[in-house]
């Protein structure tokens, strides 16, 4: 087949063989790459900056208004547009495939990739268009502040973050609406047994029941482990929701008054206890639901991988009890450097409860290591390296941000780039999003009916460069942090500019990485097929009927 | 061991930092070579479950026992409410504009003093850097609350004061080249020995 064929038609791709939950599920995952590719590009756009008056960027990326509302929509875009999108969508389909029932509702799928689209596009536009910037933290009363930011931004922006809200809505009620139909292997269980399970408490009553030398409370739990996780996140994904709409409402009425000509008055709102609820709430997303979906996707992976029972089933279920609850008490380490705080939750909370983290995290990668070292040997599959990557991601950002979340050290460290770079980035693009690559290459044939790969040599390449260019960003980036540059400051004089072109350099790995990526998806299912993804699904079908089993037979040695 | 300034603080950091990176990555490394391997490797070590997470539950509640051991801003931070420091230096900031207490603060060696700041507008940041680049310390700057830290600067140097939490784009010049709320060489400590200390 020529290049030019290939091009067009894929490798053996037929979108016309999918069925809607395999149509859903790659609409939201295309949208996904393509914001990738947008915040890579952005991120680069603010290294290239920090470099100093060598870069070869127009000058207008060196504006603080212009570079801030990069900054502003960043985040956004990463956050929500890509991982909330890719992860949504992976979940929307491994638990009608785990729970082997279909999935609640397609429409209401479609509902979800649509919203958030469309909210990470506006919440982009108000950035790009009018410069409105208070960053994603929206620090108290900065969003309201009408003298620095035009209006008309402010309000597309928070209508842009509440479309996206809305949408994080329907995936929950879409997920939770699946777990608990009784249909299918659920016909018999009670709403009880489901939440039982999904809470973990079958697993610690397991746990206490063998600690008494009694029979276990269930010898088969209702949930699997992964769906347990998929519960348990949620959790926090629907009070995040809840807390960032509702900041978002508080601003849009301070700005709605603003327009109509009666402004109201800012400092009516406490910005320390603001600060406190809002951080509270977005503290879910880095503390919680993703480090609770990530175990989760450990879990599942490493038993797809190996085709073996999780090793030490009753303790994960059990930590991941512990994990949502830690989620709840940790927000105050983000409030270390505020002197109005308590100092009795400063300790407790930022402290003492964040610390709890190095042992679910360690706990959950222990018991994934665990279960791999059982089922060796193994083959070293493309899932497999990017579930290894992904370990390694997590393993060195989570001890990275426990050393900042103490009062002695982030009393030097705190807004520096050091968080940022060494722990957000490297938690993001090296342990996520190696483990969602890791979820997708398990999933790649299940969700495209057995679509080839056009080259496993670029899928070697993607991992690679990606794998350094991500551990070597955030490295620089936090050498630089420990140098006293700070995160959230304009720097455009070549101040750190060794480390900021070092960081460039593996940034530019990442970027590149990337378009490598979206190159061979696209050469794997044609541009035909791309656009296929997006017209009706012939088949209504909203489940899918292979067994996990048959994953295992994969990556057998 | 104790550390008297950020600088010392953080190359102890990035050395204890960098070594457990090696560390993490080439475990992870041998793992995944020896999960394709026919031949099953012997275990290098056994570490039982139980002391793997003593091992991680000391590491977390650990850590900040070494530090509040080790670097003396903690407890003085915490108990900051019942001292009596030498000198008390009252901010204002209002508009991204400070409003300083004088001209140029000089502070002798070891003194204890006390930086009090009301924002009266958004939130900022109040930090002092060294010439070099490198932060001395900073805090949180919140409209509507206390905002006030104890130091005690036990070397010598010239520091440059400026708000370290974003407060929107009119921080800088229009061209970005300048942080307006950066006032240079602000605060100089005397008196100190070359190495640190009185």
């Amino acid at each position: 087949m020529s290049f030019a064929e290939n091009l067009m038609n894929g490798t053996n791709f037929d979108h016309k063989s999918l069925n809607a939950l395999q149509k859903v599920t790659l609409r939201a995952v295309v949208m996904s790459f393509l914001f990738y590719g947008l915040v890579a590009i952005e991120g680069m756009i603010m290294r290239m900056v920090s470099i100093g008056p060598a870069n070869p960027l127009p000058e207008m990326f060196s504006h603080p208004a212009h570079y801030f509302s990069i900054m502003t929509a960043h985040p956004i875009v990463g956050i929500f547009g890509s991982t909330y999108q890719l992860v949504f969508a992976a979940f929307m389909f491994l638990v009608p495939f785990l729970t082997k029932k279909p999935l609640y509702s397609v429409k209401l799928a479609n509902f979800v990739w649509l919203m958030i689209t469309i909210g990470t596009g506006l919440a982009w536009i108000a950035a790009f268009v009018w410069q409105y910037a208070p960053l994603y933290t929206l620090y108290w009363p900065l969003p309201a502040d009408t003298e620095q930011f035009a209006l008309v931004g402010g309000i597309v922006f928070i209508l842009g973050v509440a479309c996206i809200m809305i949408g994080t809505f329907g995936f929950i009620y879409n997920i939770y609406a699946t777990i608990f139909a009784r249909v299918g292997v659920h016909k018999d269980k009670t709403t009880k047994e489901l939440l039982i399970s999904g809470f973990g408490i079958d697993g610690m009553l397991n746990l206490w029941n063998k600690l008494r030398g009694k029979q276990p409370y269930s010898k088969e739990p209702a949930l699997a482990l992964p769906v347990v996780a998929i519960f348990r996140g949620t959790v926090d994904t629907f009070l995040d929701a809840v807390v960032i709409l509702g900041a978002g409402v508080l601003v849009l009425v301070y700005l709605l008054f603003d327009l109509g000509g009666a402004p109201l008055n800012v400092a009516t709102v406490d910005a320390l206890l603001y600060k406190n609820f809002f951080w509270w709430g977005l503290d879910l997303v880095a503390d919680g639901l993703v480090l609770i979906y990530v175990a989760g996707s450990w879990y599942l992976l490493a038993t797809l991988i190996t085709g073996q029972k999780l090793f030490m089933e009753n303790v994960a279920r059990a930590a991941l009890m512990l994990e949502l609850l830690v989620s709840w008490m940790v927000w105050s380490h983000h409030l270390l450097g505020d002197q109005g705080q308590p100092e009795m939750m400063k300790l407790i909370s930022g402290e003492m409860v964040t610390a709890f983290e190095l042992l679910t995290q360690g706990l959950a990668l222990f018991i994934t290591l665990v279960t791999l070292w059982k089922a060796r040997p193994l083959k070293m599959t493309m899932e497999l390296k990017y579930l290894l990557g992904g370990l390694v991601g997590f393993g060195l950002a989570i001890p990275a941000a426990i050393i900042q979340a103490d009062m002695g050290m982030n009393r030097v460290l705190h807004n520096t780039q050091w968080i940022i770079m060494a722990h957000v980035h490297i938690a993001l693009i090296v342990g996520l999003y190696m483990t969602l690559y890791s979820a997708l290459y398990v999933l790649w044939p299940i969700v495209t009916n057995n679509t080839k790969m056009w080259s496993s040599k670029l899928s070697n390449v993607h991992f690679w460069l990606y794998l350094i260019g991500g551990i070597g960003m955030g490295a620089f980036g936090g050498m630089a942090g420990l140098d006293g540059m700070l995160r959230r400051h304009l720097y455009i004089n070549g101040e750190f500019n060794t480390y900021m072109i070092l960081a460039a350099i593996c940034g530019s790995m990442v970027l590149i990485a990337w378009a490598i990526f979206l190159f061979n998806i696209i050469m794997s299912v044609g541009i035909k097929g791309l656009i296929g993804i997006f017209l009706p699904a012939e088949d209504p079908t909203a489940s899918y009927g292979i067994e996990p089993e048959t994953i295992a037979e994969n990556n057998k040695a | 061991m104790t550390f008297t300034n950020s600088v010392e603080l953080l190359a102890f950091h990035n050395v204890a930092y960098t070594i457990y990176a090696v560390i993490i990555i080439s475990v992870i490394a041998w793992f995944g070579y020896n999960l394709t391997r026919e031949n099953k490797a012997k275990s290098v070590v056994r570490i039982p479950f139980y002391t793997y997470i003593a091992f991680l539950v000391a590491g977390g509640v650990g850590h900040h026992i070494f530090t509040y051991n080790t670097i003396p801003w903690v407890s003085e931070d915490i108990t900051r409410h019942e001292a009596i420091p030498d000198a008390t230096y009252h901010f204002e900031i209002a508009k991204h504009q400070w409003k300083l207490p004088q001209d140029k603060i000089t502070i002798q060696c070891g003194e204890q003093v006390m930086f009090d700041v009301v924002s009266h507008d958004l939130m900022y940041g109040f930090g002092l850097f060294r010439q070099d680049g490198t932060m001395v310390m900073q805090m949180q700057v919140n409209p509507g609350s206390r905002n006030d830290l104890l130091w005690t600067f036990l070397h010598n140097g010239v520091f440059d004061l400026t708000s370290t939490e974003y407060s929107g784009p009119a921080q800088y010049s229009h061209d970005g080249k300048t942080d307006l709320m950066r006032v240079k060489k602000y605060i100089e400590i005397v008196g100190c020995k070359e190495g640190g200390g009185k």
